[in-house]
């Protein structure tokens, strides 16, 4: 049979019949597979599918989507929000014209996301939303032209490295307000999906430095600083990261006297980087490792002292080969932040918040609907970070060879 | 110029730029810094011991501990100690951990080959299962299997019928088990042994083919050397009752019930981490380079005999290392019970915690508890990784 269709010219066939016979019923084993799996998507799918369309209450989400997106940050101040997004927005969209291979797909999707939601009929949010995600997905598009007609200037690709890194404080100093210009909103009413990008945002950033001193730390020739270093690398990968939080949520008090008052928030902050930190230790651990013994040597031939060496030879080289491996664990790092339920402490971001309106007397037992939804928020951001992080394995590594 | 630089190896440089100085006083700097935050912060504890009435040491772990557990595989009573409780939490954690572990690896190989498969259908399906699971946190796949799926299951007496006299409910996961005969330990002995024998006979054969290249199916003779005893046995000695699940008039009698909070905790955790096993499988026979697979159709091997010889030993080495990390993620992640009410050691630590008070001393059993299992699992996937890459080279 397969003989036969290999040898018999390639006359004016039908693409998918052929294409059905060599990638699906290539051999009588393919073709058991092909019924199974065709059973196995039907067995999920018809039940899925019916419950999404027909079964399914989506009245809980609609009715509380300030909720779930920025929790009680208070309504009139909502826009500092947009602002914060459409300044992302602009830098992910000059990104995209700079490292276009980086970026990939990532770009024109949010496009096309942001133009669906700014267009789309149904009457979920006003009108002064749907302007908001037009501008968003304007500005990405005028970031990425501006990327591209510029892109090729090494200065301005530093510019847009070191404008991501300054993003961050001023997004942060947006949310929160500086008191004579900007109304301060306390952290208390932050919540919903603004809040687990807060907390995951601010333990990248804190993190990353903690994690790099920590894996140089490790490999110190001086036994006191390396014992240091591993001993909080291996507890801190040793226990869960609920009992960590938990430790910081509850027990803070009784280690830091007078700080019963501090910041859930900065709490649950301190207990996410401290954790992290050891990860990220491990993974810059891999990638000092991996840096030949000659660049040490040739840094000392050229008279660098020890923490020269590192700063400007060793860790330039490292830092660079770790960014995939570090970009997966924020993306662990941003699942995780829906952790913060469990732990305590009250904070509602977007899992906390879910639970919560699915306690609404008229939505009770709407849960699932609450959580398919966050679900797909979770799931969006997630996925579009690790498709960055492979992408760039992979450019990396052809740039390496 | 010249003359300065020849008179400079005499000269010892001054002392703060002398390395044997800098290392050392650095390392005396470092560990004082060290010792005063450890010592603030010890001192901060005990203080606040004493103003929230915390006494150091385990020995309120003595007293009963009142509380009922309500699933359990070592016997527990209500007026049993605090250790009791916390070894039940031990033994039900390990419980979700190893059958977690043994079926998320199952599956994840499953759909780790399935996504190289030259079936396109079912290397989309798996493609599709593997970027859906990774991208959405645990805690929230937890909640979505307890509260969307077990708990939404028909009560008992419209329990859900599976092929094999399994059924499922509300209440639970029940299936059929054995029960054991007065005469079951001889059985077990009786397999022990066997496996023993075989051992025995396939190192003889392996060392029979090391000399002289005469080959035999080893695995084959001692499988069949196990599974003849085991079933003589079964015969000769009845060593097991099996009773099946029956439907009484408000319960099942016989059988073994699973409760849902364990079913939704380990098909949660397994999904999970199948996802997470079945990318690094995947990756794992990728990486190897297409070359081995031409060499060995070259040197006649069968595809059987291709995988098992050459591309399975070089893909393990690059396969067991992140797979280490994803069991031991499995094992710190079954503390999530606590947020479907699975007691795990997390979950009755925590309960001992609101009991008594002593935060300090629970805590310090709760993180000792994980480190342990951790670096015991570590350990073993260690020993493991060794005797691969021993293979290798």
């Amino acid at each position: 049979m397969a003989i036969e269709t290999q040898t018999a010219p390639p006359k004016v066939r039908l693409d998918p019949v052929r294409w059905m016979r060599d990638n699906l019923f290539s051999s009588w084993a393919n073709s058991i597979l092909t019924v199974v799996a065709v059973a196995l998507l039907y067995s999920i799918g018809q039940p899925t599918l019916r419950w999404l369309f027909t079964q399914a209450d989506w009245g809980v989400v609609i009715a509380n989507l300030k909720l779930l997106m920025v929790g009680q940050y208070p309504l009139d101040q909502v826009w500092r929000v947009w602002l914060s997004l459409l300044l992302t927005m602009a830098m992910l969209g000059v990104s995209k014209g700079v490292w276009s291979q980086v970026v990939g797909l990532v770009g024109p999707a949010y496009v096309l996301g942001l133009t669906l939601l700014a267009v789309q009929p149904f009457p979920f949010y006003g009108l002064t939303n749907r302007l908001w995600l037009a501008a968003c997905a304007a500005v990405l598009i005028g970031g990425w032209w501006l990327g591209r007609r510029y892109g090729p200037s090494l200065a301005f690709r530093n510019g847009v490295s070191w404008a991501w890194v300054l993003l961050l404080p001023l997004v942060l100093l947006l949310l929160r307000g500086i008191e004579p210009l900007l109304p301060v909103i306390p952290t208390r009413a932050w919540g919903g999906l603004l809040l687990t990008f807060v907390l995951a945002i601010t333990t990248i950033v804190f993190s990353f430095p903690i994690g790099v001193l920590l894996a140089v730390g490790r490999r110190s020739p001086l036994p006191a600083v390396s014992l240091f270093s591993t001993i909080y690398i291996e507890v801190f990968r040793g226990v869960p990261l609920v009992t960590v939080l938990f430790m910081f949520l509850i027990m803070l008090p009784l280690f830091v006297p007078g700080s019963e008052s501090t910041d859930n928030i900065i709490r649950a902050i301190v207990g996410f980087t401290l954790f992290t930190a050891a990860y990220i230790a491990e993974n810059v651990r891999g990638g000092l490792q991996s840096i030949p013994k000659g660049q040490y040597e040739a840094a000392k031939a050229v008279g660098l002292n020890p923490f020269l060496t590192m700063a400007l030879v060793i860790l330039p080289q490292a830092l660079r080969i770790v960014i995939p491996s570090n970009v997966s664990q924020y993306v662990s790092l941003y699942k995780d932040t829906a952790l913060v339920v469990v732990a305590g402490g009250g904070m509602l971001e977007l899992l906390g918040i879910s639970r919560n309106i699915a306690n609404q007397p008229e939505f009770l037992g709407k849960f699932i609907e609450a959580l398919v939804f966050a679900g797909v928020l979770y799931w969006i951001f997630a996925f579009s970070m690790s498709y960055i992080a492979r992408r760039l394995e992979a450019e990396l590594g052809m740039s390496k060879r | 110029m010249s003359q300065q630089a020849a008179t400079l190896p005499t000269q010892s440089p001054p002392f703060w730029r002398d390395l044997r100085f800098l290392t050392i006083g650095g390392q005396i700097l470092f560990v004082l810094l060290v010792a005063l935050v450890a010592g603030t912060l010890y001192a901060n504890v005990t203080q606040g011991m004493a103003r929230l009435g915390m006494t150091a040491g385990f020995s309120f772990m003595n007293s009963t501990a009142g509380f009922e557990i309500s699933q359990k595989i070592v016997p527990f009573e209500p007026q049993d100690s605090y250790w009791r409780a916390f070894q039940v939490g031990v033994v039900n954690t390990l419980v979700v951990a190893m059958v977690g572990i043994a079926l998320a690896t199952l599956l994840g190989i499953i759909v780790g080959v399935s996504q190289l498969s030259p079936n396109w259908l079912v290397a989309q399906l798996a493609r599709t299962y593997v970027i859906t699971f990774r991208n959405i946190p645990l805690l929230l796949q937890l909640f979505f299997w307890y509260f969307g799926v077990f708990q939404a299951l028909p009560n008992v007496r419209q329990s859900i019928e599976l092929p094999g006299h399994i059924y499922l409910n509300s209440r639970g996961l029940v299936i059929p088990w054995l029960e054991g005969n007065p005469t079951a330990g001889t059985w077990w002995l009786l397999v022990g042994a066997s496996v023993l024998v075989a051992g025995g006979v396939m190192y003889a054969l392996k060392v029979r083919q090391d000399r002289t290249g005469q080959q035999a199916p080893g695995l084959l003779i001692g499988a069949g050397i196990v599974a003849g005893t085991a079933g003589l046995g079964m015969l000769l000695l009845n060593p097991f009752t099996v009773t099946i699940p029956e439907l009484q008039r408000f319960n099942f009698q016989g059988g073994l019930r699973i409760s849902i909070e364990y079913t939704a905790l380990v098909v949660g955790l397994v999904i999970y981490t199948g996802a997470f096993i079945a990318e690094h499988v995947r990756a794992g026979i990728q990486g190897i380079s297409k070359g081995q697979s031409e060499a060995a159709r070259a040197l006649g091997l069968k595809r059987g005999q291709m995988l098992r010889l050459v591309i399975l030993p070089q893909a393990l080495r690059i396969i067991i290392p992140p797979t280490t990390n994803e069991y031991l993620n499995l094992t710190k992640n079954s503390s999530l019970a606590i947020a479907i009410g699975y007691p795990d050691l997390f979950n009755v630590s925590r309960t001992i915690l609101n009991q008594t008070g002593q935060a300090v001393s629970v805590i310090l059993l709760i993180m000792a508890s994980y480190l342990t299992i951790s670096l015991f699992t570590s350990l073993l996937m260690n020993l493991y990784n060794q005797r691969v890459r021993l293979v290798e080279r």
